[in-house]
């Protein structure tokens, strides 16, 4: 996902810290610095350095450190905080943190770390504030702070019987030496009263309301409304184009090209179009010519991809990716041997909310309000192209109207800032659809060729990939790599991964479980095959391909005075399988054309196992019966009925991928709005049924693992339907008809 | 020129291009945010509104095809069917990113003020045209059923 921020955030836990100091207009202030940086900011004054504020009346407020895109975490890191703190849930306010790494940490919305990196901190965060309640109160009543307790919002001591509210001991915290974080006491998970427990979404009734604010609602004074016009080819620059047609529009206030780098990711060149109301700047397009300097990416086209692929698969890998054992060896001794191609599209986004941004430049200082995931790229795009220092721009975190991987990038925010300076006033810009669709990071194409060699007694003895993909030189395209470790490597003894590479004008990105959203429906798919080509029942041939439980080793070394990093436990991933079997009656006779199938998948540390029903009519049209998912995401499930939400919604995500694809032609991208890149409406969003088997394990993250499961699931329950292989996306209909 | 529009109950008065579409009229220029952007050209309806009680895609609709009384989200709750299917909205905690529910809400609104007891049939048709992407559809479907009265199918643990 292009963050690996596991690593980082061990460290500077290490060096986190706490302070306190009186709070505006009295109180509590309980900062907490996951930073490397923050203890030079910590001295410093400064009233924002906090997680935890508690008023005079008892209300307390806590800090939301990350993006909302979605994903519930503003609703569920305060959680985490408040349980410790003992907060009454029903007196927290939630804010919005501003991005300020030096404070915060690092702040993004990606890569489903939220859970595994904040649930030790931000509790020792929450109960570092009540120890420093006990101890204020404690010397209130001259008694042991042992013999004093909390309930929700209020010290007690038991054996007087006396009690005192939070808000009544805020002023006092403000002289209590904050204790180390590392040596807190943290509660017994069977006491909680808020972790496990479900809290619906803090912005819930905002939402429902139509109140709640979101990136492209933002108005600041003086604001002009813009849109901003790229070449349709991927880095095409602006040769000349017909301004002062454009600047005599009715209504439209300026009209100027932008120049831009050459780095994709980056700044790029285009055309601003600037109006007192969006809709009139949007029009003036109408009568904009701009004369582009394509460049070569003009010449590149799906099609041409995969006629690059087809040729690739006609020799050797370019490089080896993994060989273990003799896979060679066993294909020559197999009782048989299953040979597939599988191929997927680029796919787009498609937040809901168009790409949007507000900025204002004034005097050296830039201030955004943008809907981002991962405000410090922007921040350093920002810094690249207008010539800033980082401190002299601001970034207010708005809530995203969706993220998925795409507000990782933050092109719509550095384009907001250059168009802002060069007009020299604040500006919003927002993109239309077809801006947003045709102007992605897309989530790669792919192509494998795979063959599996099965024994006399159907054993799985050898599997190899030759896997097409895109890039340049050691270089991979973003979110175009695999992983060596993809089962079944290490689970079996021969393996021959081998990747070759494509050169790629269109920008590549991470979408909603990167990597994995493709390579499950490959291998999830193929091992079906394998499966029914040995003769055994694909839940079963699973299992025995997974073996024993026991952890496969991950072949990253240990940092130094770091954790292990994380390997992938057979018996955790055999127990989802076992268990959505088991939840969908597996083995249950159908009528023809109805079928089950199943897929597992392990990632962003989840363990996830999905079975899906369908019916295909004899034309292939097909219906989705029913869906059920079982999920390993440790010992707590912290937001119940969020994390059946983010299951939920991931299904029906997934299953968006059966009919979507972006394709490019000429170096520029066909699709352009909701009619020709499809997602999964209300008509065919099936029943979903969602079970957590809670093991012994740190809890981990939700936004991502239950996603790559669900389309080998599907195709799986086709192919059980018809008879009929799904081995590329999205899916004809055609190829399902049966009779 | 100059457009009197009838909005939330009140006359508003703009002075646009005949063209230009509800929906940038409530944004811009009345500043009405509740109502959403997402496409443009009526495919995803999260612009939806009511005019007259029927749902509309604001975002397709020219300010001077606009005759009727027009509601947006911002007032629908001073509906006794709108007020009932926001209560269900947060209940049934159906929004995840949110940027959608405000044409959902619209749609659900009109449903049920014109089919009180709505199929699941009933629901599939007025409410395909609004996307989701954040996949909150089994939510949604609950929670106009429980707007409606009906009983609600609930297959959660939790």
């Amino acid at each position: 996902m292009g963050i690996h921020p596991l690593k980082d955030a061990f460290e500077t836990s290490r060096r986190a810290f706490l302070r306190t100091g009186a709070a505006t207009g009295g109180g509590l202030l309980l900062g907490f610095s996951l930073a490397g940086k923050g203890a030079a900011r910590a001295a410093a004054p400064a009233a924002l350095n906090t997680y935890v504020r508690i008023a005079p009346d008892g209300w307390v407020t806590i800090v939301a450190k990350n993006p909302e895109i979605g994903q519930g975490i503003k609703t569920m890191l305060p959680m985490l905080i408040a349980e410790e703190l003992d907060a009454d849930w029903e007196k927290v306010r939630i804010e919005q943190a501003l991005a300020d790494a030096a404070l915060y940490g690092r702040q993004f919305a990606g890569g489903s770390m939220a859970t595994p990196l904040h649930w030790d901190e931000l509790r020792r965060v929450g109960s570092a504030g009540r120890q420093m309640l006990l101890t204020a109160a404690a010397q209130s009543w001259s008694c042991p702070v042992g013999e004093c307790d909390t309930t929700p919002g209020v010290v007690r001591h038991a054996a007087s019987g006396r009690t005192l509210a939070y808000g009544a001991l805020a002023q006092r915290c403000a002289t209590i030496a904050p204790p180390e974080l590392a040596t807190v006491p943290l509660k017994d998970p069977g006491t909680y009263r808020i972790i496990g427990k479900s809290m619906p979404n803090v912005d819930g009734e905002a939402i429902a309301t139509g109140r709640q604010q979101f990136g492209i609602d933002v108005k600041v004074p003086g604001m002009t409304h813009a849109v901003f016009v790229k070449c349709p080819v991927f880095g095409g620059k602006v040769v000349s184009a017909n301004l002062d047609e454009v600047k005599a529009q009715k209504g439209v206030r300026d009209a100027f090209v932008v120049k831009g780098g050459d780095a994709l990711d980056g700044l790029l060149d285009g055309v601003a179009i600037l109006a007192d109301s969006w809709w009139v700047a949007n029009k003036a397009r109408d009568v904009l010519k701009v004369e582009w300097a394509e460049g070569e990416t003009a010449r590149q086209s799906s099609a041409g991809y995969a006629e690059a692929a087809a040729k690739l698969f006609e020799g050797e890998p370019q490089a080896v990716l993994r060989k273990d054992g003799d896979a060679a060896g066993a294909f020559a001794k197999a009782a048989k041997v299953v040979e597939a191609e599988y191929a997927y599209p680029f796919l787009a986004h498609a937040n809901m909310e168009p790409q949007n941004c507000t900025a204002r430049v004034e005097g050296g200082k830039v201030e955004v309000w943008a809907p981002t995931q991962n405000p410090e790229e922007g921040r350093g795009l920002i810094v690249k192209h207008l010539g800033v220092k980082p401190e002299d721009v601001t970034i207010h975190m708005v809530r995203c109207g969706g993220g998925f991987g795409r507000r990782l990038n933050n092109d719509w925010m550095v384009e907001s800032a250059a168009i802002a300076k060069q007009a020299g006033r604040p500006v919003k810009l927002v993109w239309t659809r077809q801006d947003d669709i045709q102007h992605d990071f897309y989530r790669p194409a792919g192509f494998h060729k795979l063959k599996a060699a099965v024994d006399g007694e159907g054993r799985l003895t050898a599997l190899s990939d030759h896997f097409v993909t895109f890039g340049q030189g050691e270089g991979f395209s973003r979110s175009a790599a695999m992983s060596p470790v993809e089962w079944p490597a290490r689970a079996i003894p021969n393996i021959d991964y081998g990747v070759s590479k494509i050169p790629l004008g269109v920008p590549t990105g991470p979408l909603r479980a990167p990597g994995s959203n493709a390579l499950a429906f490959v291998f999830q798919c193929f091992i079906d095959e394998v499966a029914h080509a040995a003769g055994k029942d694909p839940v079963a041939f699973r299992l025995e391909v997974m073996g024993a439980p026991r952890v496969l080793a991950s072949p990253a070394p240990t940092p130094p005075g770091g954790r292990p990093p994380v390997g992938y436990d057979m018996g955790r991933q055999a127990g989802v399988l076992k268990l959505a079997a088991e939840k969908a009656g597996w083995g249950r006779k159908l009528p023809r054309g109805t079928g089950l199938g199943c897929a597992f998948y392990f990632s962003h540390l989840g363990y996830f196992a999905t079975v899906i029903q369908a019916t295909a009519a004899r034309d292939g049209a097909f219906k989705v019966d029913k869906v059920w998912v079982v999920g390993d995401v440790g010992s707590t499930i912290i937001n119940p009925i969020n994390a059946a939400n983010q299951v939920e919604g991931s299904v029906i995500d997934g299953l968006a991928h059966a009919k979507g694809q972006i394709t490019i032609e000429n170096g520029r991208t066909v699709e352009s709005n909701f009619d020709d890149f499809p997602l999964t409406r209300m008509n065919e969003a099936p029943p979903i049924e969602v079970h957590f088997l809670k093991t012994d394990n740190p809890p981990t993250g939700l936004g991502e693992p239950a996603l790559p499961p669900v389309m080998p699931a599907l195709c799986n329950a086709l192919f059980a339907a018809t008879g009929k292989r799904i081995r590329k996306l999205p899916i004809d209909t055609a190829d399902l008809a049966w009779s | 020129m100059a457009y009197t529009i009838q909005v939330n109950g009140q006359g508003r008065t703009v002075d646009v291009d005949g063209e230009m579409p509800l929906l940038w009229v409530l944004r811009d220029e009345l500043d009405l945010k509740g109502t959403k952007f997402g496409c443009g050209a009526a495919l995803c309806g999260a612009c939806t509104v009511h005019v007259d009680g029927e749902p509309v895609r604001a975002c397709v609709t020219p300010i001077s095809a606009v005759t009727g009384k027009v509601t947006t989200i911002e007032a629908v709750g001073a509906t006794s069917v709108g007020k009932k299917v926001q209560a269900a909205w947060i209940a049934h905690d159906v929004p995840q990113c949110g940027y959608c529910q405000a044409g959902q809400i619209m749609s659900a609104s009109a449903l049920l003020a014109a089919t009180p007891k709505p199929t699941d049939a009933d629901i599939d048709e007025a409410m395909s045209g609004n996307l989701c992407r954040c996949g909150t559809y089994t939510r949604i479907r609950a929670a106009i059923k429980q707007a409606a009265g009906l009983p609600v199918a609930d297959s959660r643990e939790t």
